[in-house]
């Protein structure tokens, strides 16, 4: 097999997900289930060490980091920040790989480890700007987020759970999933319709997840969003007469 | 970045051992006896093979490492593995053929001297090519490791060699002339790596999350209270505090010390094995050069982990 580590010419569809940081409550549900469903399934299982001692350590696919941001005139707020491969366009961790084990799927996009190949030499994560791939301490192989592919075209599956782990278990639906690649999917016009946008672009890497920023916040120094409201014109009749009334109660 | 010892002795040993192998391809004068030739070249490639065997240490399956030479079209680890090994095959051949033949051997020692540096250059691109780590990513990081692998191959070659005189200038001279602009380049290197930091590449925590809209982004929380890989293998921050002092310590014995040793060869019109203590020093210098390389260089996935 000529497995080659350049990057395939770019695909239509590009399957992947969108975060949105407004909703992701911190809850690493999302987290768990990916260990979970990627241990017993697409390769090596994803190994702990000392997991019940003083130090315990293992190799996770998706992790959730918790930022504050601080902005100039406003106390500062909590975001929860769930990370994994984001399936890059221009996805350094395969061209540098030296085996072919690292590689790019042209009809979808996803990047995968072909696990058999990997010689574990460590340089595909040491070329992702994003810390997406861990090298698992048992199996001695790189893993990294399989969008879980045994999952999304998995026919003995209710159609329901064909998306990745992650997305299904969310309990507060921060994660979504599909083609990015269609300007008109339901992740496509999410991203249009909230500002979504790329982690690092001066990496290069043209990441084909997208994250949605957190909703603005209301502030008690001033007045909060107006919703959009009817015209209140003057009333008249009985409605008028009950409003004066009011009034003047006080 | 975590300097791991097999990493580190890769790049320093197969260094020296491809830029002797450059300097005697390139037809620099061996001792006549055939012993001296093949000692010589024992050396050198001994010293680019032990490297390349040190750099299997840290792979998780070496068993694989073959695998490595497949992906040349793309990959710089791949090239340098193929380039590692025509080197060497093309040395072999040339150390037996002017053992035991009287064939012309110039033709297939330039090959193998464009072969050797073509190594070195790949061994630091290896590096240089990742735009996850500023420290690494210029053209400064492979000029550096050309010149240490030829300064160092000259100090061993000159050592082991006939002459004392390469066209009228004496090889002591000619070592100093090397070894000189090396350090000079890698002088540059830290100059410009002062500089060349995540920030000025505009990696930030603020881009790193895309929050910078917002506000200052700092963390509050990393994912798990544990280590992981990413944090042993690229948020190292283990003898930063000392950096200025390794430095010194790297020209001194690196630089300053052979420069002394070759002067002294050429003012007293000393024999050209006395080199050979430069040489010794010159590797112990790279060595903690090497260690500073490595734990120096931020990677932008500490922006999600600091
Ligand atoms: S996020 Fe990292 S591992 Fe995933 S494709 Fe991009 S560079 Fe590769
Ligand atoms: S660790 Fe494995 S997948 Fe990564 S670059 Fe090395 S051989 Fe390729």
């Amino acid at each position: 097999m000529d497995v080659v580590t350049s990057l395939p010419a770019p695909g239509q569809k590009r399957l992947g997900l969108v975060i949105d940081l407004d909703i992701c409550v911190g809850c690493h549900a999302c987290a768990v289930n990916c260990k979970e469903w990627n241990t017993g399934g697409h390769g090596a299982p994803l190994a702990d060490i000392d997991a019940y001692g003083a130090r315990p350590e293992g190799t996770w696919l998706n992790r959730i980091h918790t930022f504050e941001v601080t902005p100039k005139d406003a106390p500062a707020q909590i975001v929860h920040f769930p990370k994994s491969c984001l399936h890059c366009q221009d996805a350094p961790c395969v061209t540098v790989c030296p085996t072919g084990a690292s590689y790019k799927r042209a009809e979808d996009g996803i990047v995968l480890v072909e696990e058999d190949r990997c010689i574990g030499c460590g340089l595909c994560a040491w070329a992702c700007p994003y810390g997406a791939r861990e090298m698992d301490p048992v199996a001695r192989v790189m893993k990294k987020c399989t969008l879980c592919i045994d999952r999304i075209y998995n026919e003995h599956l209710p159609q329901i759970d064909r998306v990745p782990a992650c997305v299904r278990t969310c309990p507060a639906h921060a994660r979504h999933f599909g083609d990015l690649g269609d300007p008109d999917s339901e992740v496509s016009r999410k991203v249009a319709a909230r500002g979504g946008y790329d982690l690092m672009p001066q990496a290069g890497t043209r990441p084909v997840n997208k994250y949605l920023p957190p909703r603005p916040k209301t502030r008690p120094d001033r007045p909060a969003p107006q919703l959009p409201q009817a015209e209140a014109g003057e009333a008249t009749g009985f409605l008028g007469w009950l409003d004066r009334a009011l009034e003047r109660l006080g | 970045m975590h300097p791991a010892v097999s990493v580190i002795l890769f790049t320093v040993t197969s260094g020296a051992g491809f830029g002797a192998i450059a300097l005697i391809g390139a037809g620099y004068p061996l001792r006549d006896h055939p012993l001296a030739v093949l000692l010589t070249a024992m050396a050198a490639g001994g010293l680019a093979v032990a490297g390349l065997v040190a750099s299997t240490f840290h792979l998780g399956h070496p068993e694989r490492a073959w695998r490595a030479f497949s992906q040349w079209r793309s990959s710089w680890l791949s090239r340098e593995g193929v380039l590692a090994v025509a080197a060497l095959v093309g040395f072999g051949l040339h150390t037996l053929a002017r053992l035991f033949t009287d064939w012309p051997v110039a033709g297939i020692g330039w090959a193998v001297s464009a072969l050797s540096l073509a190594t070195i250059f790949s061994t630091a691109m290896i590096y240089a090519q990742l735009r996850t780590v500023p420290h690494w990513h210029s053209a400064l990081t492979p000029a550096a490791y050309l010149g240490f692998g030829l300064a160092s191959g000259f100090l061993l070659v000159a050592a082991a060699g006939n002459v004392s005189a390469l066209g009228g200038v004496s090889v002591a001279l000619i070592a100093m002339a090397l070894v000189v602009p090396a350090w000079a380049v890698k002088i540059a290197w830290w100059q410009r790596a002062a500089s060349a930091t995540l920030a000025a590449r505009d990696m930030t925590a603020e881009s790193a999350t895309g929050l910078g809209a917002i506000g200052r982004v700092r963390l509050l929380e990393r994912p798990h209270s544990g280590a992981n890989y990413l944090t042993r293998e690229m948020v190292h921050r283990i003898g930063r505090k000392h950096a200025g002092k390794l430095r010194v310590a790297a020209i001194a014995i690196g630089a300053m010390l052979p420069t002394l040793i070759a002067a002294l060869v050429a003012w007293l019109q000393l024999e050209t094995v006395f080199l050979l203590a430069g040489f010794v020093a010159m590797m112990a210098g790279l060595f903690v050069e090497r260690w500073l390389f490595f734990a120096e260089a931020s990677h932008s996935v500490s922006l999600y982990y600091d």
